[in-house]
């Protein structure tokens, strides 16, 4: 059986990853699950510099999923290089880092300082909802979409994979846009922009006033966008948004992901991701595939 | 080591108005530090998020612990229906609880609980082997956990309307007894712990206090709960620390609330 997945020339041992920011750098959660068992840790979103993130709260749960603003508090890309990637070349599984920033030079700055470094790929954070500047900025006007894919392209050392929003009119557009500025992957969703209202006290529950709806809740948004996605463009996508399960990763896959990433269900139960693996081999077994690869896109009418 | 398992529900009875006491079977009990707490998972898939609870009391000779919590939503309401037999996920012993070895050096420590921060003074109470003083604020004479707290220091009660022991919240009962201490350690909502950081300050004593934050992972990796550190934090780099993970007992003086 063959659960091998390539993406951009890198090959994956199985198409199980974690979605920015809900994993750390793996640290945390290595106390649960083997990192050696997943196809790659992306990392939380990294900037140039330090990043405080917003005021708390920060979290809150909706039915069936969550909100978050977080703001991409981070430590900034010298201590994640001197901390975050030594602790994750231990592990025999890809690094994928998620790169944020306020300009296109923030950006920049970090892809460069990436680029003598052990990582596999490097995917760019232009959907984030929870930052006054950059981020989503660059995800929500196709032509701004391309221009920083451009300038990431042309300085990037490991291939690029532009993380997009939903919070778009037609996720095809930026996709497009994004494959002719020679991103080598995509993936997505990121989270939906939701709001709650404490009603009692008549306030927002979140600081931020707004935050990104992840969880279960979004799981047919999600699948939808992959599938539209992969009639679109021909690079590969990384397919995200409510996976829980097995069935649920393999459903994005039939959608037209090669890859997949577990997000807010990490904290549900901290051993998903590779509960996931072994659920996609009894999936194979139970169907007779022989290679992971048949079912990526296979979904018909 | 943090794990995830299935505890059984050994016992649980209401104990004041929405606040119920559960003993769990579980190995975590073996672990427990007094002032950590453990995630609770609902079983009802719309309430996706663990309920972090601290621990009230561990029984480590017969595997048991015990969390008090106060209904307050879906998930608690559900915890709430549990009986005897019941099986219930847990993740622990999460947090670094109150620092104990650094408690020994003091010879008598004021322990102050409000509210549904009284649940976790109770194994801290246990523990500690100085002179203690515990005072413990509630809303009303509908009270909880008294009956076990007494048996380990000298008990003071406030209550919010009065109506047992001294009216007001703690530092009201703490003057109007005249109680001396040379540490604190605290549990409560944020304006007493506040307050608290404030009388610490001006007696020139340490105080632990027990942060709360809405929370999502429990184990330090989304970032949701943080709060403000006076100084830069060595794992974030910034003036964040994580409640969950480098809390939720933080020295008053570190922390910016």
């Amino acid at each position: 059986m063959n659960t091998t997945v390539s993406i951009a020339g890198v090959e994956f041992q199985n198409p199980v990853m974690t979605a920015s920011g809900t994993f750390g750098s793996g640290m945390e959660y290595s106390q649960f699950v083997d990192l050696n068992r997943l196809g790659a840790v992306v990392t939380k979103g990294v900037a140039n510099v330090p990043w405080p993130g917003n005021p708390t709260p920060r979290v809150a749960e909706v039915y069936g999923g969550m909100l978050n603003a977080i703001g991409l508090q981070n430590p900034g890309i010298d201590v994640f290089i001197e901390r975050d990637i030594p602790f994750l070349k231990k592990y025999d599984t890809k690094i994928i880092v998620n790169v944020c920033g306020k300009s296109v030079a923030d950006y920049v700055e970090v892809v460069e300082k990436l680029g003598d470094q052990p990582v596999d790929m490097l995917e760019i954070n232009v959907s984030c909802p929870n930052v006054k500047e950059g981020a989503i900025a660059f995800g929500q006007k196709a032509d701004a979409l391309e221009n920083i894919t451009k300038e990431i392209k042309a300085k990037a050392k490991q291939p690029v994979i532009m993380k997009l929003s939903p919070n778009v009119t037609d996720i095809t557009e930026m996709a497009r846009a994004a494959e002719s500025a020679g991103a080598d992957a995509l993936s997505l969703i990121n989270t939906i922009t939701g709001m709650k209202i404490d009603i009692g006290r008549r306030r927002f529950v979140l600081a931020n006033k707004t935050g990104g709806l992840s969880g279960p809740a979004i799981k047919p948004v999600a699948v939808r966008m992959v599938y539209q996605t992969a009639q679109a463009v021909k690079i590969p996508i990384i397919g995200m948004g409510g996976i829980a399960d097995a069935s649920d990763a393999i459903e994005f896959i039939l959608a037209g992901a090669t890859a997949i990433s577990v997000g807010a269900m990490n904290f549900v139960n901290p051993y998903t991701t590779v509960e996931i693996v072994e659920g996609i081999e009894a999936y194979m077994n139970q169907y007779g595939v022989q290679d992971i690869r048949e079912l990526i896109g296979a979904v018909h009418e | 080591m943090k794990k995830k398992e299935i505890a059984i529900v050994h016992e649980q009875n209401r104990i004041a108005r929405d606040i119920y006491e559960m003993w769990l079977t579980t190995d975590l009990a073996k672990e427990a530090k007094p002032g950590q707490f453990v995630n609770v998972y609902p079983k009802d898939k719309s309430t996706l998020l663990p309920r972090p609870i601290s621990i009230c009391e561990v029984d480590k000779a017969r595997n048991r612990m015990r969390i008090v919590y106060r209904l307050n939503g879906k998930g608690t309401r559900e915890f709430s229906a549990y009986r005897a037999g019941d099986p219930v996920s847990v993740m622990g012993c999460l947090g670094n609880g109150y620092p104990m070895d650094e408690l020994s050096k003091y010879r008598n420590i004021c322990l102050m609980g409000g509210g549904i921060g009284i649940p976790p003074m109770l194994q801290l109470a246990k523990e500690l082997t100085c002179e203690k003083t515990l005072v413990m604020g509630y809303r009303n004479d509908d009270l909880f956990l008294n009956q076990d707290l007494w048996k380990y220091g000298t008990l003071y009660i406030a209550t919010e309307d009065g109506s047992i022991g001294t009216k007001g919240n703690v530092l009201d009962a703490v003057r109007e007894k005249a109680v001396t201490m040379d540490a604190i350690c605290a549990c409560g909502p944020m304006p007493m712990l506040r307050a608290i950081k404030q009388y610490a300050g001006e007696h020139h004593i340490p105080a632990y206090i027990s942060l709360e934050e809405r929370m999502a992972c429990g184990v330090g990796a989304c970032l949701g709960c943080v709060c403000k550190t006076t100084e830069v934090d060595p794992h974030s780099h910034v003036k964040n620390a994580r409640v969950c993970t480098n809390g939720p007992v933080f020295l008053a003086d570190d922390v910016d609330i």
